[in-house]
């Protein structure tokens, strides 16, 4: 097989050529290297590539099965890591200076889990500062770019990883989701990205943003892919006390089984009109003719507290990142700025601070504290709070009517690098229809629907699930996938501009 | 620091103005074998910065889970101080940055404690007292600041610091009192009566060893005066208060402090005061002006706690006898007045007399040796009743070998010396030293002849009829046994001779 050929296999392939012996798991991780390589010029979707790494990990793969050992799940299949993940072979900065060049002494348990399935770990992805962003412009390392125009953002925060997938740098990469960190790079990128059921998948080792809301989660080219590694890292985990102790859901039986038919899907009023893009709404209206056409039940739906969803996680997620941030003091670990012999350990704190983070990362910090004062704390977290339950009743009730949800999984496509850099408000904008599903901490999945008229990018539909019901979205994902594939004759992503040196780089 | 003392009112002339108002926060190092959120050892003494993890250390991405056995123990605490058991909580951060705590927040409880509303009854002289027992809440302790150069030992003015995290992670329980009014001079007594009491209830629970030269019990001592059926008066927080004396020394001195203050015109200033255990005041630290905002809120790392209720009586069944109750049983088993079961107390010697009349001893035997020789090398060693060298059991033995004749007063009294030089076991220490009382008539006899020969004035005495006379004699036989002869057989020997 080519090279280029390795490249455009889904994870479920490779898995299964390694396995069968078609191909080793070494050229693979090659293929991908080299397809690093070439690309990543224009792409920077990693930020740190760790090659000897991964091919000593593809060569274990291969002598195992050499050996007539069993293989784990994602035997040979190479991923990317969002770099928010502890590795002990690798460096985790998080986008941020404030960590560069922190080398942690443990691995993720998603990390561990992943080496432990056979997964070959490629390197670290890109992404905004702490995951504080939709668009990786807040990585202190600069901008990934959007694969299917350069000068677009992939968006983000987990955008490093959606654009090494989407570039075929690797099939599938790992994720973080606190206000739509997976799905909504997934969609501008036209891939598949899932936000698991909270506590679904453990964040041990995943460096906090907002603890209560962080999720990781796979993004990949195929709707069976993402199960395949969404399966691979969840499970309970012992380590994290919001972990939870359930079967996981069947999501790959699930997204082997595409029927929707008697399925009953709900569409969220809120959740579309005006300030919405026309393609983005028109692509979606289309998705779900389909579903319907596919034998669901379509009703709308009206979750009336979803209107005030952002501003509670402008709230929520700020509050608990600034103590989560806290850490970073340049006492133990990472940057340390100022420290002359002269200088007080709490001058030292805050000059390292003041350089280490990121305007973004400052913003959401101040932002928290002030949140959590004393004397504002009833009228801003507690507030917040409160909206955060009603809304996890505005989910339940709408559970109770349809087994789905569905929406547009961003109002827009990617939009241009710089355009929202100085525009906060515009930025979280990104995330309007993300942020309930983890307000609530269900499950939710964006999966291509097509290209907005307008601009050529891609669109995402968002389906959404109750807490631990993951399978049923990728049910309706897989449905919808295996469908327009069949309209379009191929997946979505081949018609993006190709890159690399073969085509020429750009568009 | 060499701060100008501050005046003082005399200690009679300040109660006799005013009315002491005090309140006790105590921090209790809980003796589980693994920390509160992680598996690291909970052992002192270890070499610094080598019984922590990712999780201690609060490094990037770890997160805490919580240690059952802690809770467990924090919800007996609470149950033998008569609190009431949340049937849920959680636990919130507190956030402030600060070197020694890993993530500059602790994971502590705000305004769901796990326990609160019970109280403590501690006897002061005649009286009994009832503290009321606001909360009791688990924490995380927080590493330690070893802060090198400067005066003072405190960080501002240190040339640099030194943080060992193995102590972060302890699970640490807060004992919050009400405020205690209406006690009068009596103040630093209840105040040093009842960590006294709190100290050995947690003992008698066996949750943690109460060490307070160790730090694994430290007490914060709130102290307020006012004038007499007046308004409560301002309150300050001393710190760093590490012994039972130093709680009763810290209380007065605020009084006669803040009496001198009140005095000349002036008012209280709401701050936390550091203790000095060396001229037994207290010197001013950070006023509440500056005071932090911790923007405590609800730890979302954690689940929360919800004790079922089935688990909490079990709980409150297999609790063991509390010191209060034991002490009257063991007063009225031994016949003991108040005063002598006061005493035993104060010399902290009663479990250690419960022991070794558990291993046989008549209680009277026990006290004695205890309170007596024991009590005096305790006090030539500068050490704790409890920290000598010897068990109850071999003073148990000791006393047995008294009562059979084998040992007296004198060379029991050698061997227990032994004893504690680490010469071995009591029977060891009489068979290799050959300490044992002289009483066969033939070695007596010997020696007994001998005595008469050299002094024929006083055979003679004893001849005429004066038995008291023998006293002299018997002496001269002990001095020539070097102590060991039976002295009762000895007189019987003597008399026999010259009758």
């Amino acid at each position: 097989m080519a090279q280029s050929e390795l490249t455009r296999l889904t994870a479920a392939q490779v898995a299964a050529a390694v396995a069968g012996g078609q191909v080793s798991a070494a050229e693979v991780t090659q293929a991908h290297l080299d397809r690093i390589e070439a690309v990543e010029p224009a792409v920077h979707a990693f930020l740190h590539v760790a090659s000897e790494q991964a091919l000593a990990a593809a060569r274990a793969v291969d002598e195992r099965r050499a050996a007539g050992q069993p293989l784990g799940p994602l035997a040979g299949v190479p991923l990317a890591l969002k770099d928010v993940f502890t590795t002990t072979d690798m460096p985790t900065t998080c986008g941020s200076r404030i960590l560069a060049g922190w080398q942690p002494p443990y691995d993720a348990t998603v990390t561990r889990r992943l080496r432990r399935a056979g997964a070959v770990l490629l390197g670290k992805t890109n992404m905004d500062e702490f995951a504080m962003g939709s668009s990786t412009e807040n990585s202190a390392f600069g901008p990934s770019h959007n694969p299917w125009d350069l000068s677009r953002v992939p968006g983000g925060s987990s955008g490093g990883s959606a654009a090494a997938v989407a570039a075929y740098e690797a099939p599938l990469a790992m994720g973080t989701d606190t206000g739509g960190s997976i799905r909504q790079p997934g969609a501008v990128c036209g891939i598949v990205g899932v936000k698991p059921t909270y506590g679904g998948s453990s964040r041990y080792g995943l460096v906090a943003f907002a603890s209560s809301l962080d999720t990781p989660g796979p993004l990949a080219r195929t709707v069976l892919d993402a199960a395949l590694l969404h399966e691979a890292i969840s499970g309970h985990d012992p380590c994290d006390s919001t972990s939870v102790d359930a079967p996981v859901p069947p999501v790959v039986a699930a997204a082997r089984h595409a029927d929707v038919s008697g399925l009953r899907v709900g569409v969220v009023a809120e959740l579309g009109g005006e300030g919405y893009q026309p393609g983005v709404l028109a692509r979606f209206g289309e998705a779900v003719d389909l579903l319907e056409s596919l034998g669901a039940k379509v009703t709308e739906v009206s979750c009336p507290h979803f209107r005030y969803a952002l501003p509670a996680y402008y709230l929520i997620a700020p509050s608990e990142c600034s103590s989560n941030l806290a850490r970073f003091d340049a006492m133990r670990y990472g940057l340390r700025t100022g420290d002359d012999g002269t200088a007080s350990a709490e001058e030292v704190m805050s000059l390292t601070r003041a350089a280490g983070f990121g305007p973004e990362v400052k913003r959401r910090i101040i932002l928290g504290t002030y949140a959590l004062s004393s004397g504002y704390y009833d009228a801003y977290y507690g507030k917040a709070q409160q909206v955060r339950t009603l809304i996890c009743r505005d989910f339940d009730a709408a559970f109770e009517q349809v087994d789905v949800l569905v929406s547009p999984t961003t109002p827009t496509t990617a939009f241009p690098i710089g355009e929202r850099a100085d525009d906060p408000m515009a930025m979280y904008l990104a995330d309007l229809c993300t942020i309930p599903s983890d307000l609530a901490g269900n499950a939710a999945l964006s999966v291509p629907c097509g290209l907005a008229p307008e601009d050529g990018l891609p669109v995402g539909l968002q389906v959404m699930a109750p807490a631990l019901g993951d399978d049923r979205m990728y049910r309706v994902g897989a449905a919808v996938e295996a469908a327009l594939e069949q309209r379009w004759g191929g997946p979505l992503l081949a018609r993006a501009a190709q890159i690399g040196p073969a085509e020429g780089i750009g568009r | 620091m060499s701060a100008p003392a501050e005046k003082v009112l005399a200690y009679d002339d300040a109660v006799t103005r005013y009315e002491p108002v005090i309140g006790l926060e105590t921090h209790v190092e809980l003796g589980t074998a693994t920390k509160m959120f992680c598996g690291c050892p909970t052992a002192f003494g270890a070499e610094p910065n080598t019984a922590v993890c990712p999780v201690c250390l609060g490094l990037p991405g770890s997160l805490p889970v919580t240690n059952r056995r802690a809770i467990e123990y924090t919800i007996r605490i609470g149950l033998a101080l008569n609190c009431t058991i949340a049937t849920w909580c959680r636990f919130a951060r507190k956030n402030y940055f600060y070197p020694d705590m890993p993530k500059d927040f602790q994971i502590s409880q705000y305004d769901e404690p796990l326990c609160t509303d019970g109280y403590l009854n501690v006897r002061v002289g005649d009286d009994l007292v009832r503290i009321g027992i606001e909360r009791v809440h688990l924490e995380e302790d927080t590493g330690k600041s070893l802060h090198v150069g400067g005066a003072t030992g405190r960080i501002h003015g240190a040339d640099y610091s030194l943080v060992d995290y193995n102590r972060a992670g302890i699970p640490l329980v807060e004992v919050v009192t009400k405020p205690v009014p209406g006690t009068g001079p009596l103040a630093p007594e209840v105040a040093r009566a009842y960590v006294t009491e709190l100290r050995e209830l947690l003992r008698s629970l066996g949750v943690s060893d109460v060490r307070m030269e160790e730090g694994s019990l430290r007490c914060d001592v709130n102290t307020s005066i006012g004038l007499p059926k007046a308004a409560w008066g301002t309150r300050t927080e001393t710190k760093n208060v590490n012994s039972l004396r130093s709680v009763e020394r810290a209380v007065r001195s605020e009084i006669q402090r803040q009496a001198a203050v009140l005095d000349g015109g002036g008012r209280v200033v709401q701050e936390t005061r550091h203790f000095q255990e060396a001229s037994g005041t207290t010197t001013s630290g950070r006023s509440k002006e500056e005071a932090q905002d911790y923007r405590y809120f609800p730890e979302p790392d954690l689940v929360p706690v919800a004790p079922p209720a089935a688990w909490v009586d079990e709980l409150r069944a297999a609790l063991p006898e509390l010191p209060a109750a034991r002490r009257v049983r063991l007063q009225a088993e031994w016949g003991l007045s108040d005063a002598d079961m006061a005493a035993l107390r104060n010399a902290g010697a009663l479990d250690l007399v419960e022991q070794t009349v558990a291993a046989g001893t008549t209680p009277a035997d026990a006290r004695k040796w205890w309170l007596g020789e024991l009590a005096r090398r305790a006090n030539e060693a500068g050490a704790d009743l409890a920290a000598l060298p010897v068990t109850p059991a071999q003073v148990a033995r000791v006393t047995a070998l008294v009562t059979a004749g084998t040992l007296n007063d004198k060379l029991a009294r050698q061997v227990l010396d032994l004893v504690l030089a680490g010469e071995g076991e009591p029977d060891d220490i009489v068979a290799a030293r050959g300490l044992a009382v002289v009483s066969d008539d033939g070695a007596l006899a010997v020696a007994v002849d001998e005595a008469i020969a050299a002094n024929p004035d006083i055979a003679a005495k004893i001849r005429d009829g004066k038995a008291a006379a023998a006293g002299a004699l018997v002496g001269a036989v002990m001095k020539a046994t070097r102590g060991q002869a039976d002295a009762g057989r000895a007189r019987e020997l003597i008399l026999e001779r010259l009758s």
